[in-house]
């Protein structure tokens, strides 16, 4: 199996004033290729830190973080983008969309700043990734009359559409309600079943039920760091 | 490629907004339609101004007497008239850079004739006086050689002389008596209207100068000998050579160190005065209106500044997404720079209307400059750039974490 993800203590600290908030704490964490991990924590616990360290928001006050095999640390900017843009689809909570944009330019947006891949065909991509979250009649709709849902689909064939290493969703439920939440977390179970790395924050433990692996933050460190059973998983 | 993508994303962006893209762009429309308006005026009075002395002749050389000098006095102007019918002769068979030579001999007297009589000026000229002065006969025709060579008592008539002895006839053939001397009217000049100097360039008689000499001035001497040279461009050379030649019929040795006893002047040197002062008023209009252009980019910063703080989520998503800083930077420099073009372009339609309106109202003249409206579109292109840079570096370097949690 292929690691897509591996962090060596990686750290973040913020100075506030004479006191140094460790918000991530010496983590070490290993993803492999095809995972489904759902990363929990109360708020505070340093979750979305690490998170916009894994997403190369943030970079790392120490330690080292290798993504798809590449040290990512002491990378340009510019690097960073690349690889934001390449490696790395983001689900957000407030799904992020650009207003008064259409679907189809939403899901095309990450091609347009791709440097890598000659890409021929920008909208037969987006399409095809609007097809894979079942949004292809509505692909001509601005986000004002799409749902809530069909929002954070439009958010998934986005994250979908440069084929990243890993998709990490943060909170993609919390503005949901039940019944859509429950689609949402259907589409991300299908997509891994496809193959795709996923990498979910939340802190509903209904939502991290879904997915193979739970790790929990506390305080800046992992606490807890299980693999679920397949019985669970049917639950 | 990414270049146009961008471009395109600015496109889109500025569609989106239309009714604040044009609110920011409305300073940049003013400005630039004031530049415009404004040089087209100046330039419209500069232009008349120029139009009206080169109606004057631009090509003109004056000829006057020097100043003589009685025991160290120097008297006044043309106190020791030495100007004289040989003069003439010599520049008329030697001078090769002039188009026209004519002696002016000017006096004033009463004009009886027609209806009534009427004081005016009696110019005694040569046949080019007309070529010189781009004057020309409405009616009748000018005097020829033999007139002149046999000081026949013929005349020409100013209009505004024409109207007041022959209001309701054609004077063309008439005899009128100046100072009691009879004189066949042969034409009449076309209308002239007011001089520069505000006096009525049509009050005036013209006549064989040989004719004003013998029978109504009765001098020997020439008060002004006016030429005009073959054009402007020879005016240096042609009035140089109206020197030497006066020099050399006056017997002036150069070693000797005899200095002139005549003056030779151009009207160029009026016109570069005039032509000077016109010119300060266009840079003066033009920059005051250049002011406004700039207020108006001071505009486009503004509201820029105010897209990027509104406008912070997008640009946290589309870093999220991948894009770089220069990413951001382009495209919004793109943004303020097509915005303020387009500016500049409805500025140079709303200048031509005002032109036309400017135009249509006050009547005042206005000459359209290509150059300036060149200079004025560039010109908001450079501010686009200029004040575009700012809120352009705000939107590139804005945090991706902070403007991702942007409410």
């Amino acid at each position: 199996m292929n690691e897509v993800i591996r962090t060596e203590r990686i750290s973040k600290y913020y100075q506030t004033g004479s006191f140094e908030v460790k918000a991530v704490d010496k983590v070490d964490l290993r993803v492999e290729e095809g995972e489904f991990l759902a990363i929990i924590g109360a708020s505070g616990s340093g979750k979305s830190t690490f998170l916009n360290l894994i997403g190369c928001l943030d970079v790392p006050t120490e330690g080292e973080y290798y993504l798809d095999g590449v040290l990512v640390n002491g990378l340009s900017k510019n690097k960073l983008a690349d690889i934001r843009n390449q490696k790395i689809g983001f689900v957000f909570q407030g799904y992020n969309l650009l207003s008064r944009t259409t679907a189809l330019d939403n899901v095309e947006l990450p091609l347009i700043y791709n440097r890598r891949d000659k890409i021929k065909n920008p909208k037969g991509l987006a399409i095809e990734a609007l097809k894979k979250v079942g949004l292809e009649d509505r692909m001509y709709h601005d986000p004002s009359e799409l749902s809530g849902g069909q929002q954070q689909r439009v958010a998934v064939a986005r994250a979908l559409v440069n084929n990243p290493a890993i998709i990490l969703a943060d909170e993609p439920t919390g503005n949901l309600d039940s019944k859509t939440s429950e689609e949402i977390i259907e589409l991300f179970k299908s997509l891994n079943r496809q193959g795709v790395t996923i990498m979910l924050i939340t802190h509903e433990t209904d939502v991290a039920v879904h997915a193979q692996r739970v790790v929990e933050f506390k305080d800046g460190i992992i606490i807890r760091d299980e693999k679920q059973g397949k019985k669970q998983i049917a639950l | 490629m990414i270049g146009w993508k961008l471009i395109k994303i600015s496109f889109e962006s500025i569609g989106k907004n239309k009714l604040r893209s044009f609110l920011t762009i409305l300073g940049i429309i003013i400005g630039v339609s004031a530049v415009i308006i404004m040089i087209s005026i100046g330039l419209g009075a500069q232009r008349e101004i120029e139009a009206r002395i080169a109606s004057l002749g631009t090509n003109l050389i004056l000829v006057t007497p020097g100043t003589s000098s009685s025991g160290g006095v120097r008297q006044a102007a043309g106190s020791f008239s030495r100007l004289t019918i040989e003069d003439f002769d010599l520049l008329k068979k030697e001078a090769t850079y002039l188009e026209g030579v004519s002696p002016v001999i000017m006096t004033r007297g009463q004009v009886i004739g027609g209806v009534g009589n009427w004081n005016t000026i009696i110019s005694g000229v040569s046949m080019d006086y007309l070529t010189i002065r781009f004057w020309d006969v409405e009616s009748g025709y000018s005097f020829t050689e033999s007139d002149i060579k046999g000081k026949k008592k013929v005349c020409i008539l100013g209009k505004t002389v024409a109207i007041n002895l022959f209001p309701d006839s054609d004077p063309v053939g008439q005899k009128i008596r100046i100072r009691n001397v009879p004189f066949r009217v042969i034409g009449v000049l076309t209308e002239k209207g007011q001089s520069v100097g505000g006096s009525d360039s049509d009050d005036i008689i013209i006549a064989p100068y040989t004719t004003v000499k013998t029978r109504l001035s009765g001098r020997n001497f020439i008060p002004q000998i006016m030429c005009s040279a073959i054009n402007s461009d020879f005016i240096d050379l042609a009035q140089e050579e109206v020197r030497e030649l006066m020099r050399l019929s006056h017997n002036l040795d150069p070693y000797a160190g005899d200095q002139d006893n005549f003056t030779v002047r151009n009207q160029s040197e009026i016109t570069e005065a005039q032509t000077e002062s016109t010119q300060i008023m266009t840079t003066l209009l033009a920059s005051i209106a250049g002011v406004s252009l700039l207020v108006g980019g001071i505009g486009i910063m503004n509201i820029m500044l105010v897209s990027v703080t509104e406008r912070t989520r997008e640009i946290g998503i589309r870093v999220a997404l991948g894009a770089r800083e220069s990413d951001i930077l382009t495209q919004f420099l793109v943004e303020a720079v097509v915005l303020s073009l387009f500016g500049g372009l409805l500025g140079i339609i709303l200048g031509f209307g005002g032109i036309y309106l400017v135009e249509a109202i006050s009547g005042m003249a206005t000459a359209v400059d290509t150059d300036a409206i060149l200079l004025a579109f560039s010109f908001s292109g450079v501010i686009g750039v200029l004040f575009g840079f700012l809120p352009a570096r705000k939107a590139a370097s804005l945090n991706p974490i902070d403007a991702l949690q942007f409410q």
